[in-house]
């Protein structure tokens, strides 16, 4: 009967297994004396780049007015139905503005349509992570949590922008 | 010595090497991790108290408060009995390697070890590591589960063809010594005479079937997490399964502390004797010398168990059979020749 050759059949050096033991025994000693890649989290944060998309927020101008007009793209586009608006009217120059804008983040995925879709640009993803919350109705940002002053978003704004 | 003050001495004795045992599991179980974090570029436990090394406490408590969960096709007698073995064995079996030479103390004779005048000595460690694998047979057998079944019948056959490669590797070393003591053993391994250099194949042959022995990487068959779950232990929690994980380590401790006695001269420093000093200097650095091989031995075990990987169950029966046995008795012939060269020491 003959024998199968393999493609590469080991050679006795390493056939003996035990000078192979000791190589593989030397990487894991070189690795002990490296410095680990260790975040530790809580105490060190981890500060995420422009296109990070964290939890998506409204952008607040600096005279104190909220940029969206109220159109619904972004509750329409919203895969995951997430995303609530009422719309009413003010007798300022934009004449439309949001009523009430909600965000369950139970449900938002964090894709990022939202943003995608706005003409205004006026729902940006942040660089906020940090979403832990105790109870279901916490859940729902309103437009107290949402809200955010533009200067804070400057990253995301013109990362946005370089793609446009 | 009269018989009270003997049981005094060895009460005393077996409750610091318990203690010790016990310290040096839970710690062992906190190194295990770090060396594990070290070697993959991690930090390892460290919010447990400074650096995490108030962790196997914090282990143990929280064993302690899981849920005891009986399997219901589990056999209940043989499912609580297995554990009990495997902490029996792992505790008695160290009641006869000696950690240093004899002492006085009060004017009494102390030998460092708990049983040093057993004479069966090594074979009484032999004995008793055998029933380890019952241990880990019935708690595959018990738990009414295919994958600790597998577990357990993986185990037991891997701990006999293992076990016969050890003993006649052992077989070696008492050709050399002429004697089962282990204390003799040791004695006549002074100066560079330790049986590593003197039987390398042996020395080789018996550190392989250790790892085998105390089912650790890359000898894991029984436990073999991605096969079998957790292999024997699958259906086993709480203070149960501290059984057996307390086990593994302390088994660890003494396949370490064996390998020191037979092979690197036990307490003994090469040419300490040369150097003149007063006993009361050269007795604690020999038991320092002890405790330093053990944990440098220790190191390695879990250094190995975090470099390599897991052996398939017939490359590790062809290891076992078609390699480690043949080498162990070209050792005993090897042995043999150098007694009729050299004659018996």
């Amino acid at each position: 009967m003959a024998k199968k050759k393999r493609m590469k059949d080991l050679t006795l050096w390493e056939r003996i297994y035990l000078p192979e033991v000791a190589k593989g025994l030397s990487i894991t000693l070189q690795n002990m004396f490296r410095p680990a890649f260790t975040m530790e989290y809580p105490e060190v944060k981890f500060m995420p780049q422009g296109s990070y998309r964290g939890r998506p927020v409204l952008v607040l101008e600096e005279h104190g007015g909220e940029r969206c007009v109220a159109c619904g793209l972004c509750s329409r586009v919203c895969p995951a139905l997430a995303i609530e608006i009422q719309a009413g009217e003010t007798d300022r120059e934009k004449e439309r503005y949001p009523e009430k804008f909600e965000i369950n983040m139970l449900r938002c995925i964090f894709c990022g349509l939202c943003e995608e879709v706005c003409p205004e640009e006026a729902i940006v993803m942040s660089k906020d992570y940090e979403l832990a919350f105790t109870k279901r109705e916490d859940a729902i940002y309103g437009k107290d949590k949402l809200l955010v002053p533009v200067a804070e978003l400057q990253d995301r704004i013109e990362f946005l922008r370089s793609f446009k | 010595m009269d018989m009270f003050t003997l049981f005094a001495v060895k009460l005393i004795q077996v409750l610091i090497i318990a203690q010790v045992m016990l310290l040096t599991v839970s710690y062992l179980v906190y190194f295990e991790r770090k060396i594990s974090a070290w070697a993959q570029s991690r930090v390892g436990p460290n919010r447990v108290g400074p650096a995490g090394l108030l962790q196997p406490f914090a282990d143990v408590l929280k064993l302690l408060l899981k849920e005891d969960i009986m399997p219901e096709k589990a056999n209940k007698l043989v499912h609580i009995i297995a554990p009990i073995i495997a902490l029996f064995v792992a505790f008695t079996t160290y009641a006869v390697i000696p950690i240093g030479p004899d002492i006085t103390l009060f004017g009494l004779n102390i030998p460092l070890s708990v049983a040093p005048e057993i004479d069966m000595g090594i074979l009484y460690v032999l004995a008793l590591t055998s029933i380890g694998v019952y241990a880990i047979t019935f708690s595959g057998w018990s738990s009414g589960s295919k994958y600790s079944l597998l577990g357990g019948i993986r185990s037991s056959a891997q701990m006999i063809s293992y076990e016969i490669s050890m003993g006649f590797a052992i077989a070696g070393v008492l050709l050399m010594a002429g004697s089962t003591l282990p204390t003799k053993i040791v004695e006549l391994q002074s100066g560079w005479m330790w049986n590593a250099i003197v039987q390398p194949i042996g020395f080789i042959v018996f550190v392989v079937s250790a790892f085998a022995e105390t089912n650790r990487l890359p000898f894991d068959l029984p436990e073999a997490e991605p096969e079998l779950v957790g292999g024997f232990h699958t259906e086993y929690s709480s203070m149960k399964f501290a059984g057996f994980f307390l086990a593994e380590y302390a088994n660890m401790i003494i396949a370490s502390a064996l390998i020191v006695t037979l092979y690197l001269g036990g307490w003994q420093i090469p040419y300490i004797e040369t150097l003149g000093w007063a006993p009361e200097i050269v007795i604690p650095l020999q038991i320092g010398a002890f405790a330093f091989k053990l944990g440098a031995l220790l190191f390695f075990f879990i250094w190995v168990r975090w470099s390599l990987p897991r052996f398939r169950y017939d490359q590790l029966m062809d290891l076992g059979w078609k390699v480690m046995f043949p080498l162990s008795l070209i050792n005993i012939v090897w042995v043999a020749a150098i007694i009729m060269i050299f004659g018996i020491k």
